[in-house]
């Protein structure tokens, strides 16, 4: 039993085979197999939101999906957010805002943000606080982490991709 | 993790045969969320995981005004309140749908697991209850339907016998006058399990001032969720009053047999029955009234 099996997906828009054990969690195979250590292992039961990835669109804690339940998807992890030459607008405003600290939450809470931003390109505070309350940031207090989404809303590339990701 | 194989199964035999061949050692996953916990904690084994999410009749959800709602039991709570008809039909069931961990819980998470997971404190349970849910059942003798507020038998047990898993879940289609609310209490704004819940629905007359039936039921007061008849028919043909909503409420109440735990204290337990009891009753006749 537990034979090791292989896996198709597509991460960052890259096809990325890879063999694992069934009892693997996504969250494992992408840091120790695939090298993609920026989903953080935080609590790894779902309580704190640092793995969080987007699987086919929809933002998962990837330590509660199976590596091999991810065949045939398409998943983005922190690695797949910057653009090619310079920095998602999400991530340039949590500079800008200072809204980390010691950062172990800070990719799990911009592919969070990533993904609410996808569907609603023009949050309200309420949405933002709700949408984030699955990732734990024990540094900053939440309100620079709340401020920097809020920000990065405004620019025009986050509603281009928005419109895009709606195709 | 412990180690085991895992099977994408494709139809409902499949799934039977795994479980009736591996027993307790077979364990049904849809969106994981728990299973995956329980697994890494080893507070449950499993030699094989048959995930279901690619059944046809465990993912599919469809709704029509007539027939009423079809929820596989896979299918993640994003896509219950992400449907807009179901969204506008079933508001009592978004209320708990919303409610169950945050978004990343939400995208993975099915109300059938909800249900087999069995928690006392599950927060679509009552709401379910509250929906008259049928759970519809296959096993090696084929299926059988299974009221849904007597599908746990204790925490973490289930009717479901060796070899059967829970398919689908049916709620009749909303009548004119019917409204229902889940509330919950949480000493935090979200992320965390009910203290006490309370899922209710009331079906009202023409006139929409008088209760033709009601439904009852409370989450996290007793082993299982509670449904309390008793509650419901007090309200039966009464006209909507504060007085009716008052017995119904202690009839709620009296029959919460909560435990003190860490997350709050039998008294308090008690306090909380009545208090969400009244406030759902009023939502529900507030969305009745509107429909």
């Amino acid at each position: 039993m537990s034979n090791r099996v292989r896996v198709q997906t597509h991460i960052n828009g890259e096809e990325r085979e890879f063999l694992c054990e069934p009892r693997q969690s996504l969250l494992e195979v992408l840091r120790d197999t695939l090298l993609l250590t920026g989903a953080k292992e935080g609590c790894n039961n779902g309580n704190c939101g640092a793995c969080n990835v987007i699987l086919d669109g929809v933002l998962v804690n990837s330590c509660l999906v199976l590596a091999v339940e991810a065949d045939g998807c398409e998943i983005t992890t922190i690695e797949g957010i910057a653009y090619k030459d310079r920095l998602h607008p999400l991530q340039q405003k949590f500079l800008e805002h200072a809204a980390l600290q010691c950062g172990i939450c800070t990719p799990g809470f911009i592919v969070s943000a990533k993904a609410l931003l996808d569907h609603n390109p023009d949050p309200t505070e309420q949405e933002v606080r709700l949408w984030l309350a699955g990732n734990l940031c024990r540094c900053t207090g939440y309100d620079k982490i709340i401020r920097a989404v809020l920000d990065a809303a405004d620019s025009a590339e986050v509603g281009a991709e928005a419109e895009a990701t709606r195709v | 993790m412990q180690a085991f194989d895992y099977v994408r199964a494709k139809d409902v035999d499949e799934v039977v045969s795994i479980l009736a061949r591996h027993g307790d050692q077979a364990r049904v996953l849809s969106g994981g969320t728990d299973l995956l916990v329980a697994l890494r904690e080893g507070r449950r084994q499993a030699q094989v995981v048959v995930d279901i999410k690619g059944l046809a009749e465990t993912k599919a959800m469809s709704y029509s005004p007539t027939s009423g709602l079809s929820l596989g039991a896979a299918v993640p709570c994003y896509r219950i309140y992400g449907d807009e008809a179901v969204a506008a039909a079933y508001p009592g069931l978004i209320d708990a749908a919303h409610l169950i961990g945050g978004v990343q819980i939400q995208g993975r998470a099915s109300l059938g697991g909800n249900l087999c997971n069995a928690s006392p404190a599950a927060d679509s349970i009552p709401a379910l209850i509250a929906h008259l849910a049928i759970c519809t059942v296959a096993g090696p003798d084929g299926r059988r339907d299974v009221p849904v507020e007597d599908f746990c038998v204790a925490p973490g047990r289930t009717v479901l016998q060796p070899g059967e898993f829970l398919v689908s879940i049916r709620l009749p289609a909303p009548q004119p006058g019917f409204g229902a609310a889940y509330l919950r209490f949480i000493p935090r704004n979200e992320m965390d399990i009910a203290v006490v819940g309370a899922g209710v629905s009331v079906l009202l007359d023409e006139s929409r001032r008088v209760i033709r039936s009601a439904c009852v039921a409370l989450g996290a007061v007793a082993p299982r969720p509670l449904f309390v008849p008793a509650a419901g028919e007090a309200l039966e043909g009464r006209t909507i009053s504060d007085e009716a909503i008052d017995e119904a409420v202690r009839l709620a109440q009296e029959a919460a047999t909560p435990i003190t735990d860490m997350r709050g204290t039998a008294e308090f337990r008690k306090h909380l029955s009545a208090v969400l009891t009244r406030r759902a009753l009023h939502m529900a006749i507030a969305r009745a009234q509107a429909s």
